[in-house]
């Protein structure tokens, strides 16, 4: 036969709670514990109400630039709660609902938007790398990050986050290639929300679906309904069961929408339809979940004016945290290039100046300053 | 005590750091069961294994990607790009993340890997293979940068980046890989960064070099019958001022020597300093003796281009007659 099939593939999607509110049993029964459902719930929540604050905060000029999670936040969340605590979460910037989930501190996003480095530093034993602002670099670091723990021989892997966008970012295809073919446990996770700032999807991949990419590196792949907190959890744990006990990494596509502005100097309503954002408000991951714990008789109005209470005044509470902490001398910019500080550079911070005259001959410039 | 080369010192550092630091891994193109194309890393595949010496996918940005990983992992990761004309893939993760991750998260983080590049011409290689990019890693805070020029110091220097915190580009004048032996102790030493290295005492003129041209510059001594001082810097970021500036007080005349173009390379910088530093010495404006501000030309034309003991003998003499 001249001509014959030498490979063929199929991408399966994964869904089990849908939008119209159907729950998949055979997948989902005995996926997650009511008390963590209510749990999971309770951090969405909280984490949607963070949002609303630091856009606020934005506006009124207290924060810098911040990108809106709005939207997606079961994708992240998802991931983080199918893993260990001890795994790495290597993100983008719009994952919060899930580092926080996995232990980094709520103003510590806040930080890191108000223009201030604490935001990134992580605390130990919270394994998260910070908010990369690059798109598409940081999931060689997750390679990296899962290569040295098997490098050690322990079951700790890593799940790096990203967009659409970032998928047609070299370095993504070189983390994908690297860890398929060093054989890395990392989780490759693709939030495709649509657009990354104005380009649409079908601007950065010509395929059906972004899962595929996958393929051609030899990996697993599947998509997944990013909106669908039951349907993240399933996927990224079996992906990290497969990462954990074979060392294969899974792409992973999660269909999600982004409903805000890429950031708050963005204004979408210059690129899209305000329809198909209204059509993907209905699919929002809060009033899915809502819904479904209200059927399953685990919530009522009274529990989500509690909880609105409590979200509003924990993310009182974080506003409060991340907007008094003490300020930063000028000198701290030097105080982290290296572990032990160069002396020329040592001169520039004592000295505050670069310029050298007005000094005596023989006095170093920080000598002279004072 | 063993008389080496610089690619057999070389070779000696990695052995020996990787018997007393499990930590310590290589990785990048061609390192294992080839030993590399200059074969600096022959024979550690059959000594450590593939998952201490690792041959990776054919991809720069990957390369050192993986390796900030690594690093951040509590690893020692020793990546090789095989020539410095292939570093420029690499230079995003090298600039956007290695050099800044310890800054950006006041510590809680840090990427302690080096990063080994064989640079420079000399050898009639193809393009690309022949070029000096020092300058511009020196011009990004976070990232030490060091050239050795002898076998003695390339070990001692080695194993001071490997156990440094921070990343280190370890360049390796591929000029005089073989060009000739030292006495390389098998014992441990280090060599540490920041510190540059008077190769010879003078008190007429300061000569400032690093990597392959030092060895030009000997020769340019030599035979220009002057008592000149010639400085090898050994570690170009963070630079030893202070060893160039006591020298040029003592001298009053200076002479910067490298491979890599005049134009914002690190012999402006020097240049500079030592205006800063020694104005009411100096008996003569500095002169820099450099690649010129072209493209590395192809291999026919390269030591029409390397600065050479004739053009650097020609400066010297220059100095004295001003």
């Amino acid at each position: 036969m001249p001509v014959e099939t030498v490979f063929e593939t199929t991408i399966k999607r994964v869904s089990i709670l849908d939008e119209h509110g159907r729950f998949d049993e055979e997948l989902g029964a005995d996926l997650i514990p009511d008390a963590d459902l209510i749990k999971l719930y309770s951090h969405l929540v909280t984490c949607r109400h963070f949002d609303e604050i630091a856009f606020k905060l934005q506006r009124s000029g207290r924060m810098g630039t911040y990108p809106e999670n709005r939207g997606q936040e079961a994708t992240s969340l998802g991931a983080a709660y199918a893993l260990r605590k001890t795994d790495w979460l290597v993100p983008c910037y719009r994952e919060n609902a899930g580092l926080f989930w996995h232990g980094l501190p709520m103003e510590y996003v806040l930080l890191h938007w108000m223009g201030d480095e604490r935001g990134n530093e992580i605390p130990d034993g919270v394994n998260v790398t910070p908010l990369a602002i690059p798109i598409g670099t940081q999931m060689l670091h997750a390679a990296g990050l899962a290569w040295s723990h098997k490098y050690r021989g322990d079951d700790t892997i890593a799940c790096t986050f990203f967009g659409d966008g970032a998928t047609s970012e070299g370095d993504f295809h070189e983390a994908m290639n690297f860890s398929a073919n060093l054989e890395l446990p990392v989780l490759f996770f693709c939030q495709n929300n649509s657009w990354a700032i104005s380009v649409p999807t079908r601007i950065q991949c010509s395929a059906p679906t972004i899962a595929q990419r996958g393929v051609g590196y030899g990996m697993e792949c599947i998509q997944v309904d990013g909106n669908d907190l039951f349907a993240v959890v399933k996927v990224v744990r079996d992906a990290a069961e497969r990462a954990r006990t074979t060392n294969k990494p899974t792409f992973i596509e999660a269909i999600t929408y982004r409903l805000g502005d890429h950031t708050t100097a963005d204004d979408a309503r210059r690129y899209r339809d305000q329809e198909e954002v209204e059509m993907w408000e209905l699919r929002d991951p809060l009033i899915r979940l809502r819904n479904h714990l209200d059927a399953k008789g685990l919530w009522d109005e009274t529990r989500q004016a509690a909880l609105l209470e409590q979200a509003e005044a924990h993310v009182v509470d974080v506003v409060k945290n991340a907007e008094e902490i003490e300020p930063l001398p000028a000198t701290d910019m030097f105080a982290h290039m290296y572990k032990d500080m160069p002396a020329g550079l040592e001169e520039q911070a004592r000295a505050m100046r670069t310029c050298s005259l007005g000094r005596l001959p023989g006095e170093t410039i920080d000598q002279a300053a004072t | 005590m063993a008389n080496l080369t610089l690619v057999q010192a070389i070779n000696l550092a990695l052995i020996q750091e990787m018997e007393r630091d499990d930590r310590v891994l290589i990785l990048g193109e061609d390192v294992g069961l080839n030993g590399g194309v200059f074969r600096v890393t022959e024979g550690l595949h059959k000594r450590f294994g593939a998952d201490r010496v690792v041959d990776s996918p054919l991809a720069e940005s990957g390369i050192i990607g993986a390796s900030i990983g690594l690093a951040m992992g509590g690893l020692r990761p020793i990546p090789e790009i095989q020539f410095e004309g292939f570093l420029g893939p690499a230079y995003d993760q090298l600039c956007t993340h290695a050099a800044r991750m310890r800054t950006r998260t006041r510590g809680a983080l840090t990427v302690p890997l080096t990063v080994r590049v064989p640079v420079g011409g000399g050898i009639h290689a193809p393009e690309l293979h022949s070029d000096s990019p020092e300058a511009i890693y020196t011009h990004i805070p976070g990232i030490k940068v060091v050239m050795p020029s002898s076998p003695y110091d390339a070990k001692g220097l080695l194993v001071s980046a490997i156990r440094d915190p921070d990343p280190v580009i370890f360049f390796e004048p591929k000029r005089i890989y073989r060009a000739f032996r030292e006495e390389v102790p098998e014992d441990e030493y280090t060599i540490p960064i920041g510190e540059a290295r008077i190769v010879r005492e003078g008190d007429e003129l300061t000569m400032v070099s690093w990597g392959a041209s030092v060895i030009q510059c000997m020769n340019a001594i030599e035979s220009s019958g002057r008592d000149i001082e010639l400085i090898d810097l050994r570690s170009i970021s963070p630079i030893d001022m202070a060893r160039i500036a006591t020298s040029v007080q003592k001298t009053g005349r200076a002479v910067v020597v490298h491979e890599a173009p005049m134009t914002c390379g690190v012999g402006a910088e020097i240049a500079t300093r030592i205006m800063e530093e020694c104005f009411l010495h100096l008996e003569a404006p500095v002169q820099r003796v450099t690649g010129f501000d072209c493209t590395m030309p192809y291999y026919k034309l390269e030591l029409d281009y390397l600065p050479d003991a004739a053009r650097i003998e020609q400066a010297v003499a220059d100095v004295f007659a001003y």
